[in-house]
């Protein structure tokens, strides 16, 4: 039984995370929309709510091309690899309280794909496999545009990879764990009975750390340079069609939900909060990676994007720095108060 | 013991094909290929956190560089004639080097495998607990470590002074606007 719970689970994250994408397409849509004075998409369907759908139903019908000088094994796997890392990293996330669906299972099921007792690390070692996807696509497409993107996706990724880690491990210092869940297990209740006791409020620096590391990841404005427009056409996936081009655009929203999701349960609490009972806890989970993933789109169509030199010296010389005190500091902190 | 047989034969097999390829790039990810069999191994011994350093460290971010390096340079696919120096006897000194490397290794191989299956002093549990292994990574072991660091320092300093080697200084920018970090330092050479 609990076999069959663990399957539909798994199942159901991957389709989740697919609607998630289109559910995230449209709302940057509506997002974008609203910041410019614009309607954004209001034909198809009611509000345009069916506007994902629509998208996915061209792109399937659209050709699937490839140069004639691309590397055909590398130029089809790269998009295979961009969305596997995505799907994957999702899959030791836990979203939820233990819960036995209403009393239909004898032992509780952990709303967590994959229950490892490493699970930040798995994260963080998925982000960094998912640069292969990049970087193959923008070699094997054979193409100027396409290798300056994924170069500059390799380079940027590495860099914001360390403060990315850095962040992570100060929040495990505060956490005293690896596993995701015991994390968020420990952001349980409250200070003074108000404040809740997340560790966004022990952690602001390497909040705001991973949040721009995280944003530097997933390649998304202001640091979306692999597929800078103005120059690079659209970067390492300039010579993708069709789903080949849908699934780096796929891997691109999932990775974006994944950081979201990842960020609530290290910052934010997870499911915890109030006013809501324990097998709830998901709703506050979705409000909590809602927010971020709003804050995301609200940073894209608001700042304009770097220029390269400028992302590099940020981010090896205020990121980095900054990462490395906030972890000593926390470390200090918890050796000397064993918080 | 089929995962092991599993992941084994995928690791062999990939570590091979390494050394058969002619593209480097098809070299490169096959290695990755392997260091992520040899990660699912470390699983199978019940070491979770070395198997998430094996692909966090090797087949993130050490390969990541490797690809980066083949990429910039381009390289081609190798020639494949038989080359009149690949004579032990005959070979350059950077040839003859690797050999003897080559079967220095071979000579530890055969010293480890013939050593018996005794396996260090961990048992099951301890090599899972990250606590326990970063207890003796810094205190029996605090020594190895720090050498290794060093060691890796060592190769960074190594690797920013071939970098910046600068024979003459540098004129001064038209527009003046030299960022101070770009000047060559006074005594530098």
């Amino acid at each position: 039984m609990l076999l069959v719970a663990q399957i539909g689970l798994t199942l159901f994250v991957f389709v989740m995370l697919l609607n998630s994408a289109a559910a995230m397409v449209y709302g940057e849509r509506k997002v974008a929309a609203l910041l410019q004075q614009r309607l954004g998409p209001y034909l198809v369907g009611p509000k345009g709510l069916l506007q994902p759908l629509a998208d996915v139903v061209k792109l399937m019908f659209k050709e699937e091309l490839r140069p004639a000088a691309a590397d055909p094994w590398l130029f089809a796997l790269a998009p295979v690899i961009s969305a596997t890392a995505a799907f994957a990293a999702f899959a030791v996330v836990p979203f939820g309280a233990d819960t036995t669906l209403f009393g239909l299972l004898d032992e509780p099921l952990r709303l967590q794909v994959a229950d490892v007792n490493v699970a930040v690390l798995v994260v963080f070692s998925i982000a960094s496999m998912s640069v292969y996807g990049i970087v193959l696509a923008g070699w094997s497409s054979n193409s100027k545009y396409s290798l300056l993107g994924g170069l500059r996706a390799s380079a940027q990724m590495i860099s914001y990879e360390l403060s990315y880690g850095l962040a992570l491990a100060s929040v495990i210092l505060l956490g005293n764990s690896l596993s995701l869940a015991d994390i968020v297990n420990r952001q349980a209740g409250t200070w003074f009975g108000f404040i809740p006791r997340w560790f966004l409020f022990l952690q602001p620096v390497g909040f705001l750390i991973y949040l721009t590391a995280g944003i530097a990841e997933t390649n998304r404005a202001p640091f979306d340079f692999p597929e800078a427009e103005q120059e690079l056409v659209a970067g390492y996936h300039t010579e993708y069609s069709s789903m080949s081009f849908a699934m780096f655009f796929l891997a691109e929203y999932i990775n974006m939900v994944t950081v979201s999701a990842v960020a609530t349960d290290l910052f934010l609490g997870g499911w915890h909060g109030p006013f809501l009972p324990a097998s709830l806890g998901w709703i506050w989970f979705l409000i909590k990676v809602a927010a971020i993933l709003f804050f995301y789109v609200w940073m894209r169509w608001t700042l304009p994007r770097y220029r390269y030199d400028q992302l590099m010296r940020f981010g090896w010389k205020v990121l980095l720095p900054a990462a490395v005190l906030n972890l000593l500091a926390t470390a200090a902190l918890v050796l000397s108060f064993g918080l | 013991m089929t995962q092991f047989y599993l992941f084994g034969t995928v690791a062999v097999a990939a570590s091979l094909l390494v050394i058969a390829q002619r593209n480097p790039i098809y070299s490169v990810l096959l290695l990755i290929v392997s260091f992520g069999a040899l990660s699912g191994l470390y699983v199978l011994l019940d070491a979770p956190f070395v198997a998430v350093a094996q692909i966090i460290v090797y087949a993130g971010a050490i390969m990541v560089l490797f690809l980066f390096v083949v990429m910039l340079l381009n390289a081609p696919q190798e020639e494949t004639e038989r080359d009149a120096r690949a004579h032990l006897g005959r070979g350059s000194d950077p040839m003859r080097f690797g050999a003897l490397l080559a079967l220095a290794l071979v000579a530890e191989l055969a010293w480890a495998l013939t050593r018996g299956w005794e396996s260090g002093r961990f048992g099951r549990g301890a090599v899972s607990s990250v606590a326990a292994l970063g207890r003796s990574l810094f205190t029996d072991y605090a020594f190895q470590f720090e050498v290794t660091s060093v060691l890796i320092l060592v190769a960074m300093v190594g690797a920013v002074v071939l970098a910046r080697r600068e024979d003459r200084p540098r004129e001064p920018m038209e527009s003046g606007e030299t960022q101070p970090e770009d000047r060559v330092a006074p005594g530098e050479e």
